[in-house]
């Protein structure tokens, strides 16, 4: 196999089969389990480091999550155009980038303590959830280690993502695919990009699912709900009452 | 004025003897499940005592209820909206397990599989939740049948204020049984507190449910609850409750721990309530006149402007026929002696109870004094503080002449009644001074010591055939709901039924015992 066949494969095709499972994956689980489909809270066994580690780790993912946003969604030339340069853009990055990398790791590490020595916490943890552990894990770790090695230059040579990585993510979602960049990133990048493709690729099939579940309908909605009886589902297929 | 009608229960608490066989076979009929074994929907506390889980009475540390805020608003205890939804990734007012208790069963197998020999073979405890050894250290009922002993007593939260009455008079101590359902309140926090909106109260009954596949887990309700009648199912991470037995009610049939209840003491019927009005009398601002505001709510389902309101709401007539013979309304409204458990949580609680006349009944007997004279009675409970002053903070938020006033017509009946067993004339002037009449307290009597079954129970079958259904079978487009002709699922059959029947209006059901 060549090299850009596997390159291809690995930043062209990949991404665009996770992209199905993570859809498919979704829509599937949304409509067959509902019942399933739950934060599954292990606070109930244990509330004391709960309390520090889990909302360490959300708020910490949080801003992750809209750090990767910013950095991968928004071009170079419009924070350019702005009058942000390159120098102070990557600073904040960095900065902010690592108070909340410190947050999230340090919250799932006393996540990831509780769950394996509190008996009761280990007891109703599933194969699934361990394999989620361990992606996240590792999607949390190359991410935090590609940011310190590499962007600050303590490898040598300085690598700018928004030149690379970013450019690759615009190109796979606006469906003009392009292997070339991430093949030239360095390899932190490229394997925090194909774990973290891994753990989009599970996604539905976790617990994780609860994230497409955040309330906010509750900040409008009024306070006592009433349902009418007639209102209630109709009985699953092949569970219809003979009732002429 | 818009009435809704709800599904109600009494407890005649002088009749409890602690059986717990309402909790064993909901238990039974519920709770029997993975993630559940914890779980116990209807649970009988012996009071006083801390209760299950532990001090849930103690709002200050768990939040529960509806508080007033500055401007005399309602507002949750736990934080509104925004808060909750800050405080999603951990809880801080979640009872733990080892709040409830760790569930355990015993190893049988050892029993079976030991070799002969001398020593009696033990079946040692292992925890339902780890599968190992565990020493049992509490439970949902550890202190049962011990009304508080010096080790826990002042662990019950409805002592606060009375301890010092009570330890000076700890030789004249007395207990009783709780037994505890959910309430099913008219304004549930449970409800208010669910980020997912998958708790619901039922239009046509009252009912309090969870949507099993709306839930979310993010577990605001068990907070919310001031009754901790709300749980975790931690197996599956939904939030389960009870669910007053809705598929046996919506056939005419008593819940599970009404039905096996021993000591015949629970009551189950409808009452018409104004929808309008409640959160008015929740707010209302003295904790103690929320037992009145609570009592107001619920309408006269003889008043024609009442029963021409509930024709506007569409509630049927068997309903309203069934509001009209309901025990609950009869002793909640014209006996007076059914009171709200902790009306001072706001939550306008539907499952009343008669308090207990027997704590007083006993100290009299023990002093030798004829323990079924009226005024011997009714002296021993202007005097012993104790027993009123704390079902006064279990049922009237601390107000002790509501308490004393149910207690004297309990105490009435019980002298007044004596005489008519005895052959004697009975004296109208016992029923008199509790402003009532001889007739009026043979009435009571029959409703509360007789108690026959039909009498207990008057519970209208559901309108699954409700008219406004057909009305709106006939009125919208089969292709609104999914297995419309022609959209990928065969019709189901109970889809054809229902196009077919006629609507059914029988009269309540009833049901010989």
């Amino acid at each position: 196999m060549t090299s850009v066949t596997f390159h291809t494969l690995l930043w062209v095709v990949f991404p665009y089969m996770v992209m199905v499972a993570f859809i498919g994956g979704h829509i599937w689980r949304w409509r067959f389990d509902q019942f399933g489909w739950t934060t599954r809270s292990s606070q109930m066994y244990e509330s004391k480091l709960l309390r520090i580690g889990s909302p360490m780790f959300h708020f910490g993912i949080l801003a992750v999550f809209f750090g990767h946003v910013i950095g991968l969604c928004i071009p170079e030339e419009w924070t350019d155009a702005i009058g942000i340069s390159d120098h102070i853009y990557h600073w904040g990055a960095l900065v902010l980038g690592i108070g909340a990398a410190m947050a999230t790791i340090g919250g799932l590490l006393i996540l990831l303590f509780r769950r394996r020595t509190n008996s009761w916490v280990f007891g109703v943890t599933t194969v699934m959830d361990k394999a989620m552990y361990l992606l996240l894990s590792a999607v949390l770790t190359l991410g935090m280690l590609a940011t310190v090695v590499v962007s600050t230059g303590w490898s040598g040579s300085h690598y700018d993502y928004r030149e690379g990585v970013s450019i690759w993510f615009r190109q796979v979602w606006s469906f003009h695919p392009s292997a070339a960049s991430m093949a030239n990133a360095p390899l932190l990048y490229q394997l925090h990009a194909l774990a973290a493709l891994c753990l989009f690729a599970i996604w539905p099939f976790t617990r994780l699912v609860h994230v497409f579940s955040v309330p906010l309908g509750y900040l409008t909605r009024p306070y006592i709900v009433y349902r009418s009886r007639g209102s209630a589902k109709k009985a699953r297929r092949g569970w219809e009452s003979i009732d002429f | 004025m818009r009435v809704m009608s709800q599904m109600a229960m009494v407890m005649n608490l002088d009749k409890c003897i602690g059986c717990h066989t309402c909790s064993v076979t909901c238990k039974q009929a519920w709770t029997n499940r993975s993630g559940m074994e914890y779980v116990w929907f209807n649970n009988v506390e012996t009071r006083p005592g801390q209760g299950y889980p532990r001090r849930y009475e103690d709002q200050e540390r768990w939040r529960g209820g509806w508080e007033l805020g500055p401007s005399g608003r309602l507002r949750l205890k736990a934080g509104g909206r925004v808060k909750k939804l800050l405080s999603l990734f951990a809880n801080p007012r979640l009872p733990g397990m080892e709040d409830y208790y760790e569930p355990w069963t015993y190893d049988y197998d050892r029993l079976l599989q030991s070799p002969a020999q001398q020593q009696i073979v033990s079946a040692p405890p292992k925890s339902l939740i780890t599968g190992k050894p565990v020493n049992i250290e509490w439970s949902g009922n550890w202190d049962d049948d011990l009304g508080g002993t010096f080790a826990h007593k002042a662990d019950d939260p409805m002592i606060a204020g009375i301890e010092d009455k009570v330890k000076l008079d700890f030789e004249n101590t007395f207990m009783f049984y709780l037994p505890r359902i959910c309430e099913h309140c008219l304004n549930p926090t449970c409800v208010a507190s669910c980020p997912s909106g998958a708790i619901y109260k039922r239009t046509e009954d009252g009912i309090v449910l969870v949507d099993e596949d709306k839930c979310r887990g993010w577990r605001m309700c068990i907070t919310g609850c001031p009754y901790k009648k709300m749980y975790f199912n931690h197996r599956t991470g939904k939030a389960e409750k009870c669910t007053f037995c809705y598929p046996r009610i919506e056939q005419g049939e008593p819940t599970v721990c009404a039905e096996t209840c021993v000591g015949r003491l629970r009551y189950i019927g409808l009452v018409l309530y104004d929808a309008d009005r409640v959160t008015e009398a929740a707010s209302t601002p003295n904790d103690q006149d929320l037992y009145e505001a609570q009592k107001s709510v619920i309408l006269d389902p003889f008043d024609p402007e009442v029963l021409e309101a509930a024709d506007r709401a569409g509630i049927p007539y068997d309903w309203v026929l069934a509001a009209q013979s309901s025990p609950i309304y009869s002793l909640i409204h014209t006996y007076s002696v059914a009171l709200p458990l902790h009306p001072e949580y706001r939550t306008m609680p539907m499952v009343w109870y008669i308090p207990p006349l027997s704590p007083v009944v006993d100290v009299v007997k023990d002093t030798g004094y004829d323990a079924e004279d009226a005024e011997n009675l009714f002296s021993a409970i202007d005097t012993l503080r104790i027993p009123v002053e704390y079902l006064a903070n279990l049922f009237t938020a601390g107000h002790v002449p509501t308490v004393e006033r149910v207690l004297y017509r309990l105490a009435a009946m019980r002298s007044y009644m004596r005489d008519i067993n005895l052959g004697d004339e009975p004296k109208e002037g016992i029923a008199n001074a509790v402003s009532m009449t001889g007739a009026e307290m043979q009435k009571m009597y029959r409703l509360l010591a007789i108690a026959k079954y039909d009498e207990r129970y008057v519970i209208p079958a559901a309108h699954r055939e409700e008219a406004h259904d057909l009305e709106s079978l006939a009125t919208d487009c089969v292709l609104d709901h999914a297995g419309g002709p022609g959209m990928g699922e065969a019709m189901s059959s109970s889809d054809m039924g229902r196009s077919t029947r006629w609507t059914r209006v029988g009269a309540p059901k009833r049901k010989k015992h």
